[in-house]
């Protein structure tokens, strides 16, 4: 619609403005509060970023892990989706496919298991990581525990055989029905436990710890991979950098300590945070933001947290692995973190301005 | 120093280099009795009535209160509750313009404030009606008289202008330097101080060397370029950004010594003493992708929307927003008929496209409200209990330090209405004080009762 220029030369009245069209109605004109315009992000963007930093990780075990992985892809994927539609349904809400995170959910649960996982664990793992892990308390945004981990964690303590039988990287050549063996991290704590050394345990080079060439679940094997993707997320914004750095700098500094007194009975700091799911963990796990502290500083704490208790875990602990326990004990910290480290307002400084003044 | 938050929005910057244009005379005028913080004032006119331009409408009410006057000469068509910015219909005076633009006979020019002592340079501002422009409105008189206690050493003269699309403020101190520079002198007076400072954001180096070169030598002005940074404009973070003081929650900048003023409100007190003129006019900036002609204009207050969107072209058939003010803080109108007041700064239309309606998600705790809050708050935590109406828990997360400034929901990756929720809160909590102080009142008076029978 134009409006006539209802104005005339300098000085003389006109007649009132009177628009050609219709008049501008309030039914045209959308009216809202402030802030009229927006940085342009949505949960959907952060997702796919998350996705895609993902995707090194992914196509290293899909290397390493062949066919099995990709079938344990596939199945959580479409386990996680088909759940949160069903929750959204049964609780006659509208279906929240379209964020992406359901998505994000199931390909970190993926992840998260071995590539030889019957397909009946996959199945229970996304109904529990959608149903129990996030559903139940409200869905996205209202979880306590990261989703792919409660699952993880269920089927550990549920079925602890198929959790820890680990198909040997072959290739993408690697049969559905490979050859088994450890992971590093187990070969470790078994030789240690029958009272043998490191050494002895036969773990592998760092190299191959590194492009991912060992056992494990099947997405957290490579580290360089993982790294890479983290490393992106950061750059674009989309995890800040607290988590990841005093996660690895604290398992690092603790596995450290234990290595140097005494090097025959702790593994390097290096095979700890190559090994097993740390990278997996702190770039990807630990850094999800609803189950993670809001402050830069909460971050730091939390970070720490889930280095101290990894590490503890894997020295002094029954299993091998502490990475998926130590996120999901920090978890439940979140509320009390959160509440320690509330900024200061503005203006509620210790100094005062003559102070500043004088400086 | 620079403050921790804030947000860096899309500036928009585009009508930069357009002269201040006067929008011609219209044939009617709206001129609501309440433009600025405070009592509104009483009115002297009824319909029928035939005004002088620059003459008074109303009579301030107090001392927090000012009066509004006649944009031009013509009959008063009625005296009633009329379409106005903030939302609901105030009471307001319509003029019919007679064309004449006669001046009224009562102005009082002062001269030069030189020679003037602070009372009257006070009395002479509140008479025409001076508020501060940079959109909150509070009367400058009010913010001229800091109480005896307050040991204010220190005049801030905000020319952020951080608002995108917004550059009114630009233009004045570009086009009316010498005048801006007087005013600060001027208003140096009133308060007794001996320094000023000058806050302007970096990307708009001109208007500083333009400040500098226009100011007089009695005039102890020092100028600073700011990082470019939203809210740069804010009262408290502009202060922090110059001087490193930091203004306490719940406080006042007098309480760090410091009185912020506009660069428009400099000129318009400049005015009103040197030439005796009442704030009948301002500069706005109309502009946006959907309006056809965007221009800076000098316009009278009572301008209707209508009038003034006519004049810059009318806007274009896909225009999905108008709002009073910027993009981050602004007011979205409804009716076409409301007219410009002395707080509107601009008038921004928006696309179809640029102006959607989100519908707020879940808060995912992302945190990256808790990184662009520059007062420190955590907006996740206050949206989430605001939404739940569990507002008396507002005030242990100092909803009243939350300057609506908008960054939060501005980065907000849910869309969650967070300024709105706070708006409400804000009021809501306000309430609960009031309540509170109330029953102990009370109470007191009951037990005093009790004591005394």
């Amino acid at each position: 619609m134009t409006l006539e220029p209802g104005t005339g030369p300098d000085g003389v009245p006109t007649e009132p403005a009177t628009p050609v069209a219709e008049p501008i109605t309030p039914r045209d004109l959308i009216v809202s509060a402030s802030p009229h315009v927006h940085a342009g992000q949505d949960v959907p963007w952060i997702m796919r970023q998350v996705l895609l930093a993902l995707l090194p990780g992914l196509l290293a075990g899909l290397w390493f892990f062949g066919l099995g992985a990709l079938r344990v892809l596939v199945l959580a994927v479409a386990g996680c989706l088909a759940c949160e539609w069903a929750c959204a349904r049964l609780v006659k809400r509208p279906a929240t496919l379209r964020d992406y995170s359901a998505v994000v959910t199931g390909v970190l649960l993926a992840m998260n298991l071995p590539s030889g996982s019957p397909w009946w664990l996959v199945l229970i793992g996304s109904i529990v990581a959608i149903g129990l892990g996030k559903a139940v308390y409200g869905g996205l945004g209202y979880n306590p525990f990261n989703p792919a981990l409660v699952a993880r964690v269920f089927l550990l303590i549920s079925f602890p055989v198929q959790m820890t039988t680990w198909v040997v990287p072959q290739g993408p050549g690697t049969a559905l029905d490979a050859a088994t063996g450890a992971t590093p991290l187990g070969a470790i704590k078994e030789a240690v436990g029958l009272g043998r050394t490191v050494a002895d345990a036969g773990a592998p080079g760092l190299r191959d710890l590194l492009v991912g060439n060992v056992g494990g679940s099947f997405g957290e094997v490579s580290a360089l991979a993982l790294l890479l993707g983290g490393l992106w997320l950061l750059w674009r914004g989309v995890i800040r950098w607290q988590v990841p750095v005093a996660f690895m700098a604290v398992t690092s500094l603790v596995t450290g300590i234990a290595h140097l007194a005494d090097p025959a009975h702790y593994a390097s700091p290096l095979v700890h945070l190559l090994g097993g799911g740390l990278m997996l963990g702190a770039w990807f796990m630990a850094t999800d933001m609803v189950t993670s502290p809001v402050t830069r500083r909460g971050l730091l704490i939390f970070g720490a947290g889930c280095g101290l208790l990894t590490a503890v875990i894997r020295l002094w602990g029954g299993y091998p692995e502490g990475v998926s326990f130590a996120i999901l004990l920090m978890n439940a910290a979140t509320p009390l973190i959160d509440r320690w480290t509330r900024p200061r307002v503005f203006g509620e400084a210790r100094k005062l301005y003559r102070e500043a003044d004088a400086a | 120093m620079k403050f921790s938050g804030g947000v860096h929005p899309a500036y928009h910057k585009d009508t930069a280099g357009l002269q201040i244009e006067a929008m011609p005379l219209l044939h009617r005028y709206v001129v609501p009795i309440a433009q600025h913080l405070g009592a509104p004032g009483k009115v002297l006119v009824a319909k029928g009535d035939r005004v002088a331009r620059w003459q008074p409408l109303s009579e301030p009410v107090g001392f927090v209160s000012v009066p509004v006057h006649a944009p031009t000469s013509g009959t008063v068509k009625q005296v009633a509750a009329l379409p106005h910015p903030l939302g609901r219909p105030m009471l307001a005076v319509e003029i019919e313009s007679d064309g004449e633009d006669r001046p009224w006979e009562g102005l009082a020019p002062l001269g030069d404030w030189r020679t003037l002592d602070p009372a009257a340079l006070r009395r002479a501002i509140q008479a025409a009606g001076v508020v501060g422009l940079g959109g909150a409105t509070f009367p400058t008189h009010v913010k001229l008289s800091p109480p005896a206690e307050k040991k204010v050493d220190l005049l801030v003269l905000n020319g952020a202008e951080c608002e995108p699309y917004l550059t009114a403020d630009h233009r004045v101190m570009l086009e009316q330097a010498a005048e801006v520079m007087e005013g600060v002198g001027l208003m140096m007076r009133v308060l007794g101080v001996s320094r000023a400072c000058v806050g302007i954001e970096s990307n708009k180096p001109d208007a500083l060397a333009a400040l500098r070169r226009a100011c007089p030598a009695d005039v102890a002005a020092e100028f600073v370029l700011l990082e470019t940074k939203y809210p740069q404009g804010s009262e408290k973070h502009l202060i922090y950004a110059l001087c490193g003081r930091r203004v306490p929650p719940g406080g006042l900048p007098m309480d760090v010594g410091c009185v912020v003023q506009n660069v428009g409100t400099a000129v318009a007190c400049l005015e009103a003493v040197r030439d005796g003129l009442p704030m009948t006019e301002r500069v706005a900036t109309v502009t946006g992708a959907a309006i056809n002609v965007p221009h800076n204009l000098r316009v009278r207050v009572g301008a209707p929307l209508l009038d003034v969107l006519a004049h810059c072209g009318g806007v274009t058939p896909d225009v999905g927003k108008v709002i009073f003010g910027g993009p981050m803080m602004g007011i979205g109108q409804f009716d076409m008929d409301v007219p410009l007041i002395k707080g509107t700064s601009g008038v921004l239309c928006l696309r179809d496209d640029e102006a959607v309606l989100y519908e707020g998600g879940p808060c995912i705790r992302c945190g990256a409200c808790v990184d662009a809050c520059p007062m420190g708050l955590v907006p996740s935590a206050m949206g989430l209990i605001a939404e739940r109406f569990r507002f008396e828990e507002l005030g242990d997360w100092h909803v009243l330090d939350c300057i609506e400034c908008g960054s939060c929901a501005y980065v907000c990756p849910s869309r969650r209405p967070l300024v709105q929720h706070f708006k409400r809160g804000k009021a809501e909590w306000r309430d609960i004080l009031e309540e509170r102080r109330a029953r102990t009142e009370r109470d007191a008076k009951r037990a005093e009762t009790a004591a005394t029978a």
